[in-house]
């Protein structure tokens, strides 16, 4: 406290003076307006729901179109359809769980192996070769009137290939 | 006319003959007795009155500008060319380059996706002399890092981010980052293969940032992938946040150069300095020179833009990653980091903990005896250009090694992967630096400067190495080439 504050309103024995008291009001409504304002150009920054954004409920064709033990790119929908050799369904998103890639699948290797670092994935998503740190993330996939119909709406990412996630016409 | 010398003559420092007492700011007679008291303001808010000649009034708007960076005397020794190399001025030059051209480029482009990619396409054959102001821009960006980096290195090498500089030291490293950022940014703009799968290699790794890199990361794209929004977004911070910060900075940086002294001076090792150096006005020797330097340059760049084209591929396609796919040429020492380690260790840890390092390098050895010299001494030349030596071998080697035989996850099968190809690697590294510092210390007896100097040179030339590498070395699927042997991307 300046000494010409001092002289204006002496400190009072208990509670606090009329000078801090504003002070500390000042502060608290300065920290409270800052908080505020980086709220608001926060969520004015917030993408907008990319929902469909790549169609969201994409139909990726009938289910005979996918012969068992395939693997299916389907481009406009930004994924793969595998179908494995028992007649199970399994949507995979193409961007390499590394860095973003998107993954081409080798039909004479018989994997995914993704261009930017060498990542390899096998036709159920699991890693072959590192550095993916998990999976190849799905999509949720359904099957109504023998069309393949897959949501693109919300990437699932998993730790492993599970033969829960697998979908049966 | 008598008094515009006498006031120059006053700037540059000579004794002015028989100064008439100054007029005091505040005049004696009240202001509201004045009767003139607009004629007084016109006269204050005016420049002062002009020569009658055209080259008296030219050089005169022209003096009081550049006096307003330079101060009006210097001294003789910081003159010397092998010793700033002009790297400071140089940088500043290509960011007015880089401004003049941006504005001219703004108003032929459309940060949408397609027609960013058309506009391109457009300014090359289409509006007249676009290629070339792009080439420029292009080539003037690339060549800014470059330079950055030298003075960086200058300024370090030199002993000059000491104390009482180390402020301006830390401007300098935050300037650094927004030019990385700068460039990164104006990457995506054309809109073709090349900027988009740069950008997402390069932005994913923010995702790797521990809790907030996943909303960051969406934030920075606008979306899951980079996209329209992505190009919005980067289109806004490169032509205003980033520029204007950039700005303000380099206002602080050039102000704290004049407040620290002016450059720290030059001398040889066992130079001793005498008591007041000799100065010589900035006019002209100062200025002179940095006109010429500044002329050959902009001849240089014009006529390389002339000549060869900044780099364009096909439209950006989302569905298809070239192979080879690689960020800016200036990430590529991370994205070969990445070959090697775990990504949170290459993308997020490393980059860190370089950073963190620059920022505290003007305090790890805060002696001043040796500012000026080259190396600290001639021991220290030596003791870097040894450092240099060792690191290109060892960390050739090292990535020759990860290559063919180090196979950390194999060996550690059952371990996270952040452990097996992370921490572990890491530590491996962190312990071959701490055997080498021993060793410096040790058998060199290297003092503090000294191991401070062989380190800084020694992780320099790694991420030289690394960047080399990544540049020329990495073909499809990120293998090992020769760059003779080189496959074509796919």
């Amino acid at each position: 406290m300046t000494e010409h504050g001092q002289a204006m309103d002496s400190e009072p024995a208990e509670g606090v003076s009329r000078r801090r008291f504003l002070t500390m009001a000042w502060t608290t409504l300065g920290a409270v307006a800052t908080v505020e304002v980086g709220g608001v150009l926060l969520a004015y920054l917030q993408p907008r729901l990319a929902e469909g954004e790549f169609g969201g409920l994409v139909a990726a064709g009938l289910v005979d179109d996918f012969p068992p033990g395939s693997v299916t790119h389907i481009i406009n929908g930004r994924f793969y359809v595998t179908r494995f050799p028992d007649g199970g369904f399994l949507a995979l998103y193409q961007k390499c769980t590394h860095l973003g890639c998107a993954v081409p699948w080798d039909q004479t290797a018989g994997k995914f192996i993704c261009p930017c670092h060498n990542s390899e994935f096998d036709d159920s998503g699991n890693v072959l070769n590192p550095p993916a740190p998990r999976p190849l993330d799905l999509f949720a996939l359904s099957i109504t009137d023998g069309q393949v119909m897959v949501d693109t709406g919300k990437p699932i990412a998993r730790d492993a290939f599970d033969p829960g996630q697998v979908v049966y016409p | 006319m008598h008094k515009i010398f006498m006031r120059l003559a006053y700037i540059l420092g000579e004794n002015p003959p028989d100064r008439a007492p100054r007029r005091s700011r505040c005049s004696n007679v009240p202001l509201m007795s004045d009767d003139r008291p607009l004629e007084r303001m016109k006269e204050r808010l005016s420049p002062p009155p002009l020569p009658t000649d055209d080259r008296g009034r030219a050089r005169l708007v022209l003096d009081t500008l550049i006096l307003h960076l330079h101060p009006a005397r210097i001294p003789k020794r910081t003159l010397r060319w092998t010793y700033t190399w002009g790297l400071g001025g140089l940088a500043g030059m290509l960011i007015g380059i880089l401004v003049t051209t941006g504005i001219f480029l703004e108003v032929r482009y459309t940060p949408t996706a397609p027609d960013a990619y058309l506009d391109i396409l457009n300014l090359r054959s289409d509006v007249w002399f676009g290629d070339l102001l792009r080439n420029i821009h292009h080539w003037s960006a690339n060549l800014l890092i470059v330079v950055a980096v030298l003075h960086l290195l200058r300024v370090f090498f030199t002993g000059a981010h000491r104390p009482p500089r180390e402020v301006n030291w830390l401007f300098g490293v935050a300037m650094l980052l927004l030019v990385l950022a700068a460039n990164f940014t104006g990457y995506l703009l054309p809109w073709d293969q090349l900027a988009f799968w740069a950008i997402t290699v390069g932005t994913s790794l923010v995702s790797y940032l521990p809790l907030i890199g996943e909303p960051l990361g969406r934030l920075l794209l606008g979306g899951p992938e980079v996209g329209p929004t992505t190009l919005l977004n980067f289109y806004t911070l490169h032509i205003s946040f980033i520029p204007l910060a950039l700005f303000g900075l380099m206002s602080l940086h050039f102000w704290r150069v004049r407040k620290d002294g002016g450059l720290s001076l030059p001398r040889r090792a066992g130079e001793a300095l005498e008591g007041t150096p000799e100065r010589v006005t900035t006019i002209p020797h100062l200025v002179r020179r940095e006109g010429i330097y500044a002329l050959v340059w902009l001849a240089a760049i014009v006529l390389f833009s002339i000549f060869v084209s900044a780099p364009l591929e096909g439209i950006a396609d989302p569905g298809l990653s070239p192979n080879p796919a690689k960020a800016p040429w200036y990430f590529l020492g991370i994205q070969e980091l990445l070959l090697h380690f775990h990504p949170f260790v290459a993308a997020v840890v490393i980059p860190g903990l370089a950073v963190t390092g620059l920022v505290l390098l003007p305090f790890t050895d805060v002696d001043t005896s040796s500012v000026g010299i080259w190396f600290r001494s001639a021991r220290g030349r030596s003791i870097a250009l040894f450092s240099a030596g060792l690191s290109l071998l060892l960390t050739s080697a090292w990535v020759a090694a990860d290559e063919f035989v180090i196979r950390w996850t194999d060996w550690l099968p059952n371990w996270p992967s952040i452990l097996s190809n992370g921490v572990v690697p890491l530590a491996a590294v962190g312990l071959v630096l701490l055997a080498l510092d021993t060793w410096v210390r040790d058998r060199l007896d290297g003092n503090a400067e000294e191991r401070v100097l062989f380190l800084f040179v020694f992780l320099f030339v790694a991420l030289l190495v690394l960047t080399a590498v990544g540049i020329w070395f990495r073909g499809p699927g990120m293998e090992l080439f020769w760059p003779w042997a080189m496959p074509a991307a796919t």
